[in-house]
């Protein structure tokens, strides 16, 4: 079972990459910003693609009356999620070497795997609630009050994946590094089930 | 003294017949041709290849032109208060234009020569003289801004300036008037002998740009008109062309006229520094400004100086010696090379070219054809290199394309001349419209000229624009020059009077402009680095504000407190980090100018409130949607109001 141990311990490693590079990204482009505004979601904050972007952000966002861009302290979020992926990545090379030793089998993999999936949607789910709060819960006093053509408020919402149109705006909301770095440890643990499993197959017929 | 009056008047009926072909000559060229128009052309979004730095002539500043398109990009005030961004008026630019002769808010701006590392252009800085109240300025290629002045003491007339040393280890500044030195009162029909003629060597230290008069060589009373460094082989030499050898003083169009060779001055500019090091020269008593202008601070201080060090040329053997050239030679160019020095008659058809290697060999020899003043002179035809027979009149400047062609301009003939370095057969010529001067190859200045275009800077327009008057906007033309003729390709409209330009590839500057200020970098004693730091102060009758801009409020924007008598100081910082976001400020009744303030900038400007009331003031730069609303009051009680200061911004 050594390969499948391999790969388990190397794909929950490979989260670890969330620690450094942002795990989402969304741009701004605009004619009158022709090097696009940006930020970049880490799991412990958010931060501008150029120095001076969330400035800038939150600057364009006061007229429609968004809310500044959270800083780490203002989401619980960005304290937890640093602690979750220690614990996931701890588990996955914890479950990798006791495989190599014999003590867990395959399951222990797709099991942590399912875990994981889980926390990522609801993850997911939660950045979601997260983008709707913050582009439809306006300030009342907003300078400017848009509304779509059937009446309804105008939802500022960014998209959660791909491209939108918002006013002037062309918004890119995309995977960044540490989440496509996320999702091939994942895909790594996937494959070490299935080695895993043939791993333990031959042993059988072995024995 | 006839024979002159009648050699002048046909010099003007030539002019004016040869204006009058070249107009003829106008709908047949190139200018309304296709291709010269795709040439010129840049597409919305896409940029210029070169930058062209325009001297502004009389309106004291520099102007940054795109190439081909000859679209105006900027216009950089350096000896002139500037009302369009409040340089010259501001608390913090006023004393960039402070000189010994007190507050000087202009000047007659003349040659921009822009920075050379190894005798290449390096876009670090760029220069420029002051020709009326002698002055040199140092502007930074990164933020495009006026840095440095430095006002030149014994000097008059700073017109054979601003050129650098291959690797800018000196900026000139030579003297186009002699004058007495050190000033004194005495007749000006004792010219003769009384008056000198000093030429200053200004160093710049290589790593921020500051300028120091190192020593002024004080020469015999004779005009010195232009100048150029020697490069490569020449390096180390400095050549200044002379007019008026006859050091009169009155009726110079005629008396200046009367011999036949003036010089070109041979300078080695090493010997002398090797003497000055070595502690030669003498210090003298004199009184100038050098004033330096802190990015940090975001301000300008005025420093008057007191002493300068002198040099007399015949102390020092060997450094000093007289090329004659003829007929009151004007420009003074050096090629590539650095192997042919090319002085201008302007009175004649032909181009003198000197020879580097000729002017050592003769002083090696000591082939001296006499004296002036001590200095020795070369035989004329020991050093000329050959001349060009051109037939055109009133040569003027030479710039080289770097593949062994060279450009005069003849500013009576109304042509650009192309001509060929050691054949000196003209190659081709093309009409300009009308009168050129200068002309401009971008490095045309440097050992790497980048021979794509030359630009023709002429001083009539005439019938080239749609008329606004009597007064036109000077006209500049480009031709491409990367055939074996040349062809017209645009003309454009410059302001002020675009007497000479320095030009250079756009990638050498557009990676190291700067976008903005930071507002962390700031280091102004009046600044506000973040608005709940903002507020008024009173100390007597002065109060001081401290205000922030961001799109698109003032923090405060309601102040109550003030009384008439009261010097008020608005200093305001602008929060924006955003790439060409300014803010402006102005008030009702201000007697200086607006601001004009950049992101992460603070600008101060001194109001004197006269008249009780409620005045506002508001946003100039247009800077977001809400730009109209970006405004405030100011209240104004009478002298004995008891009414505290208050401040506010957002309650009602
Ligand atoms: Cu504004």
């Amino acid at each position: 079972m050594k390969k499948s141990g391999v790969l388990m311990i190397v794909g929950s490693l490979l989260l670890l990459g969330l620690f450094k590079f942002p795990l989402w990204n969304i741009m701004l482009g605009a004619p009158q910003y022709p090097e696009p505004l940006g930020m970049d979601i880490y799991i412990h904050g958010i931060k501008g693609v150029n120095e001076f972007d969330i400035q800038n952000i939150d600057g364009l966002n006061h007229y429609i009356g968004m809310k500044t861009i959270p800083k780490p302290d203002d989401m619980w979020e960005f304290n937890t999620f640093p602690i979750i992926i220690g614990i996931m990545v701890t588990l996955g090379v914890l479950i990798g070497l006791l495989s190599m030793f014999g003590k867990v089998n395959h399951w222990w993999f797709i099991g942590w795997f399912g875990v994981m999936s889980v926390l990522g949607i609801l993850g997911m789910y939660d950045f979601n609630a997260w983008l709707t709060d913050y582009g439809t819960n306006l300030d009342p006093q907003a300078i400017m009050k848009l509304q779509n053509p059937d009446g309804t408020p105008m939802s500022y919402k960014p998209p959660l994946f791909g491209h939108a149109k918002m006013l002037n705006f062309d918004v890119d909301s995309l995977p960044h590094t540490g989440g496509y770095m996320m999702f091939t440890g994942m895909m790594f643990t996937v494959i070490a089930f299935f080695v895993g499993k043939k791993e333990a197959r031959k042993l059988k017929t072995r024995i | 003294m006839k024979t002159y009056k009648y050699y002048i008047v046909s010099l003007i009926c030539a002019a004016f017949l040869l204006t009058s072909c070249g107009k003829t000559n106008n709908s047949a060229s190139g200018a309304l041709n296709s291709s010269a128009a795709e040439k010129v052309y840049v597409a919305p979004g896409e940029h210029d290849e070169f930058y062209a730095f325009m001297s502004g002539g009389y309106s004291g500043n520099l102007t940054v032109y795109g190439l081909p398109s000859g679209r105006m990009l900027k216009e950089i005030p350096v000896f002139s208060q500037f009302p369009t961004s409040g340089y010259g008026y501001s608390e913090e630019t006023k004393p960039m234009l402070n000189t010994s002769h007190g507050f000087v808010p202009w000047d007659d701006s003349h040659h921009p020569d822009i920075s050379q590392t190894n005798g290449e252009l390096d876009g670090r800085w760029i220069f420029i003289n002051g020709n009326n109240t002698p002055r040199i300025a140092r502007i930074n290629l990164s933020t495009f801004e006026t840095e440095e002045i430095i006002e030149v003491p014994n000097s008059a007339g700073n017109h054979s300036s601003s050129f650098v040393t291959e690797n800018t280890e000196y900026v000139v500044a030579g003297t186009r008037f002699s004058v007495p030195i050190p000033q004194r009162d005495i007749p000006i029909n004792e010219y003769k002998g009384n008056f000198q003629g000093a030429l200053s060597f200004i160093s710049v230290d290589p790593e921020h740009g500051h300028m120091d008069i190192k020593f002024q060589i004080i020469m015999p009373g004779f005009n010195y008109d232009l100048s150029h460094p020697g490069r490569g082989k020449s390096h180390g030499w400095f050549f200044f062309t002379t007019y008026n050898t006859e050091e009169a003083n009155t009726l110079q169009e005629v008396n200046a006229s009367q011999n036949d060779k003036d010089f070109i001055a041979a300078i080695n500019w090493k010997k002398v520094e090797e003497f000055v090091n070595n502690g030669g020269g003498t210090k003298v008593p004199v009184k100038y400004a050098h004033n330096i202008y802190n990015e940090a601070t975001h301000t300008a201080t005025s420093t008057i100086k007191k002493e300068v060090l002198t040099v007399n040329p015949l102390d020092i053997p060997g450094a000093v010696y007289f090329l004659p050239t003829p007929k009151s030679p004007h420009g003074c160019d050096v090629d590539p090379t650095g192997e042919y020095i090319i002085g201008n008659g302007k009175l004649s058809a032909d181009l003198t070219v000197h020879s580097f290697d000729k002017m050592l060999a003769a002083i090696e020899a000591k082939k001296f054809d006499g004296e002036a003043y001590g200095i020795p002179i070369l035989k004329f035809e020991d050093v000329l290199a050959g001349s060009v027979k051109s037939g055109g009149l009133g040569p003027l400047h030479t710039e080289f394309d770097g593949n062994g062609n060279a450009y005069t301009t003849f500013f009576i003939s109304s042509e650009v001349v192309k001509w060929k370095l050691g054949t000196w057969e003209v190659i081709d010529r093309k009409p300009t419209y009308y009168s050129v001067g200068h002309l401009m190859i971008p490095g045309g200045n440097s050992r790497k000229p980048f021979g794509k275009y030359v630009v023709a800077l002429n001083k009539i327009t005439k019938d080239r624009y749609l008329p606004v008057g009597p007064e036109m906007e000077h006209s500049a033309q480009i031709y491409d020059i990367s055939g074996e003729k040349m062809e017209l390709l645009y003309d454009f409209p410059t302001h002020g009077e675009p007497h000479y330009a320095a030009g250079c590839p756009a990638d050498l500057l557009t990676s190291k402009a700067k976008k903005i200020y930071r507002l962390d970098e700031n280091k102004h004693p009046y600044a506000v680095l973040s608005p709940d730091q903002a507020r008024v102060e009173r100390k007597g009758n002065e109060v001081h504000i401290y205000m922030s801009t961001i799109r698109s409020h003032f923090t405060p924007d309601n102040i109550e407190g003030i009384k008439v008598g009261d010097k008020v100081y608005f200093h305001i910082t602008n929060h924006e980090q955003d790439f060409d976001v300014p803010h402006g400020f102005a008030i009702l009744g201000q007697n200086t100018a607006e601001l004009l303030i950049m992101p992460g900038q603070t600008k101060t400007s001194v109001w004197e409130p006269k008249q009780v009331g409620v005045w506002p003031f508001y946003c100039t730069d247009f800077c977001s949607a809400l730009h109209q609303e970006m405004q405030g009051y100011i209240r104004v009680s009478p002298a004995s109001s008891k009414l505290e200061l208050s401040w506010s911004l957002g309650e009602d």
